[in-house]
């Protein structure tokens, strides 16, 4: 098999699971996301099948499979784990090698991540315990206005004014909200208010430095988010390539990584 | 021998330490119920409890029984009995599973040592806000629950330097006590017992001192989490001479796994400072992941907050008040950070942890900004995890871990 083979990353996070193949020139052959839910083996097991089926591969071609995520201890067929933090520095720092800081906006924590010029990480940080500024924020929003998730993004941007979201509390955020649609304030003012209170919960986690990249599902489906970064923090803010696969796809490198320490047999 | 077998070593004099500890508990017991001849004085972790001694008291810690409710983590059956007569959920949990757990009238004691029913009963209470406000609130409650006298220390807070002035202070305080002391325990202030007991709890705290110390060795015979249940007699019982003769066997113990060089942690890679409280009711689980990341936690300030080396009993007044006075909780960032930067390099720390712990501001050193500068300043990662000491209510299970593993992560990257 030389340095042949092919390299599974499997991300399976609190709300989506996440597979990515590559092969050894590090290119990423398919990828699959599916809803976690409950079995999270299962779910691991669903999207490493489909992600092969998508490149056309059995499973006796992958030589490692790199675990990463919320439920990465949950993947019995995977040869290690590594965690999130680890994996997005990965996989951001393949595309910028340079000093970055990568910010994830997931579906249950966020994480700031600095690495340097060497991609050596210089410090992390992940969101308290409390899910104000992720993905589940907007979801519990969107639910609560009654307008379908796809539909955010398009209708903040219809607004150049947001309104102002004072709370810290996902719960008083939704009264909150209520109160501003009582009192007769556009809804695409609301939907920009709630993106810029993700971005603001994101901001006061940690600062930035060198370029920052934006991964993660939110801003996968809502790149408003990268955009209202921008605006506040005064900097360019990058939205990475495939920013919801990025954990999976550091999970594949460090595969291929693991792979080609260990001498085939 | 199993995986698990292999993680947590167990260390031998532990059976010695449980005797210590329930003789303590089963006297205060007997005491408590009439059967034999004493008082008792309920005290703050660090409060004046070497002058209580002198008076004959038999000294109880709710600190102590805060840790207990913590680690048999019987705590989150009664923080909310608290909370619902006007204890927020974010004051001190110790003060509000004690408070919670009396309420219910059951302790996690009557398991640990059977026959014991309730906690015992106080004939006074003492405490000293050296290291918060929140004790001579939860003194307060008890001595109106109790009707007897509560005596304090109310300490000047959060110094650079402990002045001339601070000393002249916590000693007017302390003799101040002196006559309610008296009227309580029915006997007159002895010096010579005062400064017996302080001679006591100085040799006690030089020799928790100096295990503590054995940390610094490579591979650390033990670890934070061994430390924090073996830290009962230092607590509790510094001023007697049960708590020394306890300590010196451990030394031998922990100074034989030096000699014949095991480890606690097996192929220890790495060494860390844990810095805040402990999470009592995760101490199993968290010294466990740290052995199969194989790192060690080889100094906190929690546990070191029970060295004094200020005592002497040649000046017993004024040198109790310098060792409860220039405590790390009691001081100012600056002298904090220049203390654990003192212990990273004594230790050869590679990480440290600040524990942010939700209801103990006071034993919380990553809000002003710490981490950061220690992290500029000694080139080394800080992680700072958001939990507390008491309330799992406040704790991510799945984020911690996270948090931990990706810290020795970045140490392996550091490393190479």
């Amino acid at each position: 098999m030389g340095d042949d083979g092919y390299f599974v990353g499997l991300d399976i996070g609190a709300v989506t699971t996440k597979a990515v193949i590559v092969d050894t020139a590090k290119g990423i052959l398919a990828s699959f996301v599916k809803k976690t839910g409950a079995d999270l083996e299962g779910s691991a097991n669903e999207a490493f099948e489909e992600a092969l089926k998508r490149a056309g591969l059995s499973r006796e071609e992958i030589r490692s499979i790199t675990a990463t995520g919320f439920g990465r201890k949950s993947v019995p067929f995977a040869q290690e784990t590594v965690t999130e933090i680890s994996c997005h520095s990965r996989g951001c720092y393949h595309y910028f090698p340079q000093e970055i800081t990568v910010v994830d906006i997931g579906g249950q924590d966020n994480k700031i991540i600095r690495l340097n010029a060497e991609g050596k990480r210089v410090g992390f940080k992940i969101n308290r315990k409390c899910a104000a500024g992720t993905g589940a924020f907007l979801e519990e929003m969107a639910y609560r206005l009654d307008i379908p998730l796809g539909d955010l993004d398009g209708l903040a941007r219809s607004s150049s004014n947001a309104a102002e979201i004072g709370s810290y509390c996902t719960v008083f955020t939704a009264t909150e909200v209520l109160d501003r649609i009582r009192r007769g304030e556009k809804i695409e003012e609301i939907v920009r208010g709630l993106f810029l209170s993700v971005v603001k919960r994101v901001s006061e986690m940690g600062t930035f430095s060198g370029r920052v990249i934006v991964t993660g599902g939110v801003v996968a489906f809502n790149p408003i988010v990268a955009e209202l970064l921008s605006l506040r923090s005064g900097k360019e803010v990058e939205i990475a390539p495939h920013p919801q696969e990025m954990g999976a796809f550091g999970a594949a490198l460090f595969a291929l990584e693991r792979a080609q320490k260990i001498p085939p047999s | 021998m199993s995986e698990k077998e292999l993680r947590r070593k167990e260390i031998k004099a532990a059976g010695d330490l449980k005797r210590v500890m329930s003789d303590y508990y089963y006297r205060m017991d007997r005491i408590s119920r009439g059967e034999e001849e004493g008082k008792i004085a309920w005290c703050s972790s660090v409060g004046p409890a070497e002058l209580l001694r002198a008076f004959g008291f038999e000294v109880y810690y709710p600190e102590n029984h805060g840790a207990t409710l913590g680690a048999t983590r019987t705590a989150m059956d009664y923080i909310p009995l608290a909370n619902a007569i006007g204890y927020s959920p974010e004051i001190c949990s110790y003060l509000t599973s004690d408070v919670g757990s009396y309420l219910k009238g059951e302790t996690p004691l009557s398991r640990l040592y059977p026959g014991i029913e309730s906690v015992p009963k106080p004939d006074l209470l003492a405490y000293n806000t050296n290291q918060c406000r929140d004790v001579q609130e939860w003194f307060e409650f008890y001595g109106r629950e109790f009707d007897v006298p509560v005596v304090g220390i109310n300490s000047p807070r959060a110094l650079v330097e402990v002045r001339d002035i601070d000393i002249a202070n916590v000693v007017g305080q302390l003799k101040a006590m002196i006559p309610t002391l008296e009227e309580v325990s029915g006997q007159k202030f002895d010096i010579d017992g005062f400064k017996e007991s302080l001679r006591l709890s100085r040799r006690c705290s030089e020799l928790w001192g100096e295990l503590l110390g054995l940390a610094k060795h490579l591979p650390s015979p033990w670890t934070f989490f061994d430390g924090t249940i073996h830290m009962g007699p230092a607590v509790c019982l510094r001023g007697t001479q049960e708590a020394i003769d306890y300590y010196e066997l451990l030394k031998r113990e922990l100074k034989e796994r030096i000699e014949s060089g095991v480890a606690a942690v097996d192929g220890e890679r790495f060494r860390l400072y844990w810095e805040g409280m402990p999470i009592w009711g995760k101490l199993r689980d968290l010294s466990e992941q740290f052995s199969e990341l194989r790192a060690c936690v080889v100094v906190s300030t929690y546990c070191n907050s029970w060295i004094f080396s200020a005592f002497d009993e040649k000046n017993p007044f004024e040198s109790m008040a310098q060792a409860y006075t220039e405590i790390f909780i009691n001081r100012a960032e600056r002298v904090k950070e220049e203390y654990i930067e003192r212990m990273v390099r004594e230790y050869q720390v590679d990480g440290i942890i600040f524990h942010d712990s939700r209801t103990c501001p006071n034993n919380s050193n990553a809000r002003y900004s710490m981490p950061q500068r220690l992290e500029k300043r000694l080139g080394l990662p800080c992680l700072v995890i958001d939990a507390d000491l008491n309330d799992l209510r406040c704790y991510s299970e799945e984020q911690t871990r996270t948090n931990i593993e990706a810290l020795i992560e970045q140490l392996e990257e550091i490393r190479g």
